[in-house]
């Protein structure tokens, strides 16, 4: 297992070097000079421009400009913010959580309704509940998530009354983000009402960044559960008398779970990309708000350090992934 | 009274082309105690009828029986859950493949155990107990380090003993074995064959051996069934059908045994065993018989007596001298 992990690892090198790169050249290709931007209405003297080009090392050229940010990164030192002048990092660490929850969130919701209801669909293959399944699922999947998410805020939000529409817990509640996770912190607060404003307001975002998981967690499932189905070993568990739900729900879906995980895992790129959509219309202050707002802003560190940590982030989920294919099927682990 | 008592069994399946009738009134009678051998080409409906036995048919097959009798239980109103009693309890099968038949997801001790947990009582101590009795049984050296090995990390001969193991872990009264021996080596074959036939004979349990290898009948079994093309075509025991075979089937099945090869090449049955299509009007052998004459290509010949042992045949064969014309 340490030899494997430390495989990974060989390969974990390049790939950072390739997303720093990118994310490096990203910002910089985009129109629009980062002073000019900071400076805004008023405007910036041609001396003073000068001035801030050289403090921001502009002015050097742009191989320089990617080896010191490299050697800043080996240091661990992702840079400043050109806005809040805070370090890169600490924004970030900040920020992280509050995404983390939503994803957390999105992804068990997505788990826990789409592997239950891609067996159950398999299982009645051909039959009802599995064309109204795999119908649903195909517009999950396709349905602009912009348009999902103003429906419900439209239906829950405005029509029933029952959720908030932005930010992650009411404006009357003040007390210590000790872990930065909103439920847990509301819950340890004591504050009467708190962690119900928590949930409320947690539970549209998580819903409308689920819905694609779901969908092809769903799919995933069910096309994984039919082809383990006419395996010679399901028909063994049949020949021992052992009961349906036993059957499919262990033996065929213990196998059936492999490609699932995998979907699972790259869902995390996908939510990740989907936070940033969601966070912005729900005005969720995460990570994927911050990446849009600095975008907008030309704030280079940020885009750069934010980008390769959501990169080595998804690598972190494929590394654990594949370990846990070794986990469930040991025939992998042989490989 | 028969452990297993089968009469006119049919099976079709709802094929992409139509119905598609994979075994053709089949009877079939096993008493307690007894190995019967079911001999045929591939083909020939061996399998899907012991799978109906078993309910372990998928949905797209018709099963239709006068009579499907298991120890007196009706085996065609039975209701899935009563089944499920009797299957891998009193009544148990292993297949022809095993490697792919155990579940590569969890230890082979594990699978075992699972059988014994759904049908005895037993203690989870006493079921590691029974576990490694079985495998001490069934010839698996070391039980208590193979039971916590994945079906991958052994051989094939060791995963059907496992098989084995799994199946008579409740104490079956029948045990159906589908060519338990077709995926091994020469010489772990021999190996397999003679635990079934100890355990058969240590635990009295009746024991149902598919082959489409007549040496193995030779071997093992009191009695034979012959099927060909879904139908069974002779039934008689074992002495009886290599001294004198009825049905000319039989007869060519025998003569292409190595040990009673004639010439320097093992007669082979020329033609092969009809599919969906091109089923014949008469006897369903008339194409590949030496023997037929018209009335077997137009009109589907009788059943004999139990004399003749039940040959479907119109000109059933009668004496060794006529066997090798
Ligand atoms: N699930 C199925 N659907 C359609 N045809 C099947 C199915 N299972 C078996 N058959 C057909 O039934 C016939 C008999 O098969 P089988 O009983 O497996 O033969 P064997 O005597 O070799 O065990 C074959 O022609 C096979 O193709
Ligand atoms: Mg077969």
């Amino acid at each position: 297992m340490l030899k494997f992990a430390l495989s990974r690892l060989g390969t974990f090198i390049p790939t950072f070097i390739g997303v720093a790169l990118i994310s490096f050249a990203f910002i910089r290709v985009l129109p629009g000079d980062p002073i000019i931007v900071m400076a805004g209405e008023r405007g910036v003297s041609p001396e003073r421009y000068e001035e801030l080009r050289q403090q921001y090392g502009f002015d050097q050229p742009i191989w320089v400009q990617f080896w010191d940010y490299m050697t800043g990164i080996l240091q661990g030192d992702l840079g400043q913010s050109f806005v809040t002048n805070r370090p890169v990092w600490d924004e970030f660490f900040t920020l992280f959580p509050a995404t983390l929850e939503l994803s957390l969130c999105a992804i068990i919701i997505a788990t826990a309704i789409g592997i239950p209801a891609g067996v159950i669909a398999a299982v009645n293959r051909g039959k009802f509940f599995d064309r109204a399944l795999m119908s649903t699922a195909l517009i999950g999947y396709s349905m602009p998530i912009f348009w999902w998410a103003l429906l419900l805020i439209i239906v829950f939000s405005g029509n029933l009354g029952w959720t908030p529409v932005s930010g992650r817990i009411g404006l009357l509640y003040f007390f210590d983000t000790p872990t930065g996770f909103m439920l847990i912190d509301s819950a340890m607060s004591g504050q009467d009402g708190a962690f119900g404003s928590a949930v409320r307001h947690l539970i549209l975002p998580s819903i409308v960044l689920a819905t694609v998981p779901l969908a092809v967690i769903a799919r995933q499932t069910r096309s994984a559960m039919l082809e383990v189905l006419s395996e010679d070993y399901i028909r063994t568990a049949k020949a021992k008398g052992l009961s349906t739900a036993r059957v499919n729900g262990v033996h065929a879906l213990r196998n059936a779970l492999i490609p699932v995980i995998t979907v699972i895992g790259l869902s995390v790129g996908t939510l990740l990309a989907g936070a940033i959509l969601t966070e912005t219309i729900f005005s969720w202050p995460g990570i994927g708000k911050w990446m849009v707002d600095s975008i907008s802003r030309r704030d280079y560190p940020v885009v750069q350090g934010g980008l390769l940590l959501i990169a080595v982030i998804v690598m972190i989920v494929n590394l654990i992934v594949d370990i846990l294919y070794g986990l469930i099927n040991p025939k992998i682990r042989k490989r | 009274m028969s452990l297993l008592t089968i009469r006119n069994l049919s099976v079709s399946f709802a094929t992409s082309s139509g119905q598609f009738r994979a075994v053709d009134g089949v009877d079939v009678d096993v008493n307690p105690g007894e190995i019967l051998a079911i001999v045929g080409e591939s083909g020939s409906g061996k399998s899907v009828s012991m799978l109906a036995t078993m309910g372990l048919l998928p949905w797209t097959a018709t099963i239709t029986a006068d009579q499907m009798s298991f120890d007196g239980r009706d085996l065609r109103t039975i209701s899935a859950k009563e089944r499920r009693k009797i299957v891998g309890n009193e009544l148990a099968m292993i297949f022809q493949e095993p490697m792919s038949s155990l579940n590569p997801c969890f230890t082979v001790g594990f699978q075992i155990r699972e059988a014994l947990r759904k049908h005895t009582s037993l203690s989870a101590r006493e079921r590691h107990a029974r576990c490694v009795e079985l495998f001490e049984m069934v010839g698996i050296p070391d039980p208590e380090k193979r039971l916590k090995t994945f079906p991958h990390q052994m051989s094939g001969g060791m995963n059907q003993r496992v098989m084995i193991a799994m199946a008579i872990a409740c104490k079956p009264r029948l045990l159906i074995a589908d060519e338990p021996t077709t995926a091994l080596d020469v010489t772990i074959q021999a190996q397999i064959l003679d635990l079934l036939t100890g355990l058969q004979r240590e635990t009295g349990m009746g024991l149902i051996l598919i082959t489409h290898d007549m040496g193995v009948v030779a071997e093992t079994a009191e009695r034979v069934s012959v099927q060909y093309a879904g139908q069974k075509v002779e039934d008689q025991t074992v002495q009886g059908l290599f001294e004198t075979p009825h049905h000319p089937y039989t007869s060519a099945l025998l003569s292409a045994l190595p040990e009673r090869a004639t010439e320097k090449h093992l007669p082979t049955i020329p033609g092969v065993v009809p599919g969906q299509h091109d089923r014949p009007a008469g006897c369903l052998f008339s194409p590949r018989c030496k023997f037929a004459d018209d009335t077997c290509r137009q009109t589907p010949p009788p059943v004999q007596s139990a004399a003749l042992g039940h040959a479907r045949c119109h000109y059933p064969l009668t004496t060794p001298e006529e066997v090798s014309a």
